[in-house]
């Protein structure tokens, strides 16, 4: 895909350098070439149109962000110390939407001034594109922020917002000036370029936040938790709106959020973080069914929690058997597991409900019964005394919900189970 | 005023049954505030406006033999403000001493603010940025020299910059120059004089300007390529551009009047307007040009506090 972000005078694709293509016009028909293939993209709604192929195979070209074991430490007497990051290393792909998920505290957007320039690791480094950029100050790196509060310039217009960055790259007005003007294309923002940015709602700002990190076509963009100011119609929104910006400029986005949802949603990779460390990297079905740890599973989604005996493995899966002797296979985690008494796993949607309380795997009482249009949740306490949550899709033909104090098995789907690391 | 005026009362009245309450309300709230107006106005009046107008009065009027002025009209000290009569030949011409007062009154103004800007800029980025507790210890020191008196410090700028004082010692001593420097009596130890005496004038609305500024925005526009030097220029020199404004006024209105360090610190060569003025009602014994020059400079004064709320108001009507 002739993706717009790739320049002649882009510093890493010397090979281009001869293309004797104004640049200017190269923009423009980069430009009309993605919108293009987007629409074409959309209207079709075909999964392996040309576009979707290229960009797979752009997926995973080459590393853009590698974080190799950095520690950031706040604070400077040794009482007061506060890891911030505690050797972290991951590395992040070339056009890979990468988020970074954890509760706050949990060092995720500490992780992203390191990258952005805004601190410097106490230890390790960060590469771009293999190069180590640790010293570098924010304004010499190839990589722009959307902040949290979008941090626009009060004294400026749209417009001059949006080409800040590329004045301060010393690029000639009239390039300014196109580039600015296909910007605002891009965020559908052209009737509103000469408003000053408290004359515009925050939906509007955040596309002009966005407009101005991507004016100056950064190799790696980094979002902070752009959409937590918005309301939820609007994030809903904005959510298509970023995919769609990364999807049409190609460019590495690294995306910083506590929200599991918009982490979920959005991402080709999710790095699930707390307490300075990265718990868990994977692809958002990965974290979702293959949780690791207790936290991992804790913080996305909901999960039952059921204490088992393992009995044996076999490669990645184990037997394990429940506390009432109902022996089942579960999925092993990636790190190693001591035998004995473990933990495991099962999301409230891969268990059923059977009114044959012999027929289920487990069995127990419900105590409440909570109609949510969608589906049901149902709060059951087992024999042994664990809770258990069930939730249930609705069908038109259901009689009804099941009320509570009633005795009922519990079937539990095949692959279901996840046994969680120690 | 107006939205004072409206008093919860009446808002919350239904119009016709309370309105006559309401009215009366309004009227009682009306007499209560001029009541409370009043000793401020009695003072305005007395220590301001009946001065003033005896100033101006006076401006009019012929001097009197031994001082005072005599009654009789004349536009006399008007036209010897800048003028002056030839003794022998009794023709008009320019009086340069005047002018050349009058010159280095702006000129010194005008410097103080410049080099209170340059020295009070940084200073109130250094506050600003300090963590929150340590701010107000900054600001106490950078205010302490304003509790004690004026005079007292204008001679401890004298004892540190006179020949014998602390900076040619320290001069002396690491050999920058041979000679001790004579700064005393001159323009140059007026103007540090003024400098060190209005600094805090300048220090505390930048400060209030700068504290006020988002420092994500200097990290924004790190982010987007632009060099310190940039940032400063680009995003916080903009910013904090009321503060700016509001301390260059502060400090240039004081610095044009200025009488006690002039005379301290200027010796007879370096008077500015304040000391002209003193010595008209003093050793000149000439009450009306002393009257007709107060006004002059209070006339300064009003043209750079209009240009100021012209340059406030243009702004937030742009806003």
């Amino acid at each position: 895909m002739s993706r717009y972000f790739d320049f002649p005078d882009f510093p890493a694709d010397q090979s281009s350098a001869h293309v004797s293509v104004p640049r200017n016009e190269l923009t423009l028909i980069c430009l009309l070439a993605i919108t293009d293939c987007y629409k074409k993209q959309v209207k079709a709604a075909r999964p392996n149109s040309a576009c979707h192929r290229n960009r797979r195979i752009n997926v995973g070209d080459g590393v853009a962000i590698e974080a190799r074991d950095v520690s950031k430490i706040f604070g400077t007497s040794t009482d007061q110390e506060v890891w911030a990051l505690d050797h972290v290393s991951v590395s992040i792909a070339q056009n890979e939407f990468f988020t970074l998920l954890g509760p706050s505290g949990c060092g995720k957007t500490t992780l992203l001034r390191l990258i952005a320039g805004f601190e410097h690791p106490t230890d390790g480094a960060i590469l771009l594109e293999g190069e180590d950029i640790s010293a570098l100050p924010p304004f010499q790196r190839p990589v722009n922020t959307v902040f949290q509060n979008y941090a626009l310039f009060p004294h400026m217009t749209v417009a001059q917002n949006i080409g800040f960055g590329l004045e301060m790259q010393g690029r000639p007005k009239d390039e300014v000036a196109d580039t600015v003007g296909a910007m605002l294309s891009l965020v559908k923002m052209e009737n509103l370029k000469d408003r000053r940015v408290d004359q515009i709602s925050g939906g509007q700002q955040q596309r002009v936040a966005l407009a101005r990190a991507l004016a100056p076509r950064p190799k790696v963009l980094l979002l902070d938790e752009p959409l937590s100011a918005l309301d939820l119609k609007l994030r809903k929104e904005m959510q298509l709106e970023l995919k769609r910006l990364q999807h049409e400029t190609g460019i590495t986005f690294i995306f910083v959020t506590h929200d599991q949802e918009e982490a979920l949603t959005m991402s080709d990779r999710v790095a699930v973080m707390r307490d300075g460390e990265i718990h868990q990297i994977g692809s958002p079905q990965d974290i979702y069914n293959r949780p690791n740890n207790r936290f991992v599973a804790d913080f996305i989604g909901e999960s039952n929690f059921l204490e088992v005996q393992l009995l044996s493995r076999n490669g990645s899966t184990a037997k394990v058997r429940f506390a009432n002797g109902t022996e089942l296979d579960a999925t092993l985690p990636s790190t190693d597991v001591t035998s004995g008494s473990i933990t495991v796993i099962v999301r409230p949607e891969h268990a059923r409900l059977t009114a044959d309380r012999s027929a289920g795997h487990l069995q127990g009482v419900v105590n409440d019964a909570v109609y949510f249009g969608t589906d049901t949740h149902y709060y059951l306490t087992l024999d042994g005394g664990e809770e258990f949550v069930i939730r249930q899709q609705n069908q038109r033909g259901d009689r009804g919900k099941i009320s509570s104090g009633t005795q009922v098995g519990v079937t539990i789907n095949e692959d279901s189970i996840q046994v969680l690391a120690n | 005023m107006a939205e004072i005026g409206q008093s919860p009362l009446r808002a919350s009245t239904p119009i016709g049954i309370g309105a006559k309450a309401a009215i009366a309300a309004e009227k009682r709230e009306l007499k209560t505030r001029w009541l409370l107006v009043s000793p401020a106005m009695v003072i305005i009046g007395l220590a301001g406006v009946l001065p003033l107008s005896i100033i101006l009065f006076y401006s009019f009027m012929s001097p009197g033999p031994y001082a005072g002025v005599s009654f009789e009209p004349t536009l006399r000290a008007w036209v010897f403000l800048i003028l002056e009569e030839d003794l022998f030949e009794e023709t008009l011409g320019l009086n340069y001493a005047h002018i050349s007062i009058f010159s280095r009154s702006i000129g010194l103004a005008l410097g103080t603010t410049v080099l209170t800007l340059i020295v009070g800029f940084p200073t109130a980025y250094f506050i600003a940025t300090r963590p929150l507790r340590q701010r107000n210890f900054w600001l106490f020191m950078i205010s302490l020299p304003f509790w004690s008196n004026l005079l007292v410090r204008t001679f401890a700028i004298m004892m540190f910059i006179r020949e014998q004082g602390f900076v040619n010692h320290v001069l002396l001593y690491l050999g920058v120059i041979d000679k001790p420097l004579s700064i005393m009596f001159t323009p140059t130890a007026v103007w540090i004089g003024l400098v060190y005496a209005y600094l805090p004038l300048m220090v505390m609305p930048l400060y209030a300007s700068m504290e006020k500024l988002d420092f994500r925005l200097i990290e924004a526009a790190y982010d987007l390529y632009a060099s310190r030097w940039k940032v400063l220029q680009k995003v916080i020199i903009p910013l904090v551009k009321p503060g700016i404004v509001a301390g260059s006024i502060l400090v240039f209105i004081p610095s044009i009047g200025a009488y006690v360090t002039p005379k301290l610190l200027g010796g007879g060569k370096s008077l500015m307007l304040g000391n002209l003025i003193s010595n008209q009602f003093g050793t000149s014994r000439d009450w009306p040009l002393g009257s007709a020059l107060a006004l002059f400079l209070m006339a300064m004064v009003m043209i750079a506090l209009i240009v100021y709320v012209r340059n406030e108001s243009g702004k937030s009507a742009h806003g």
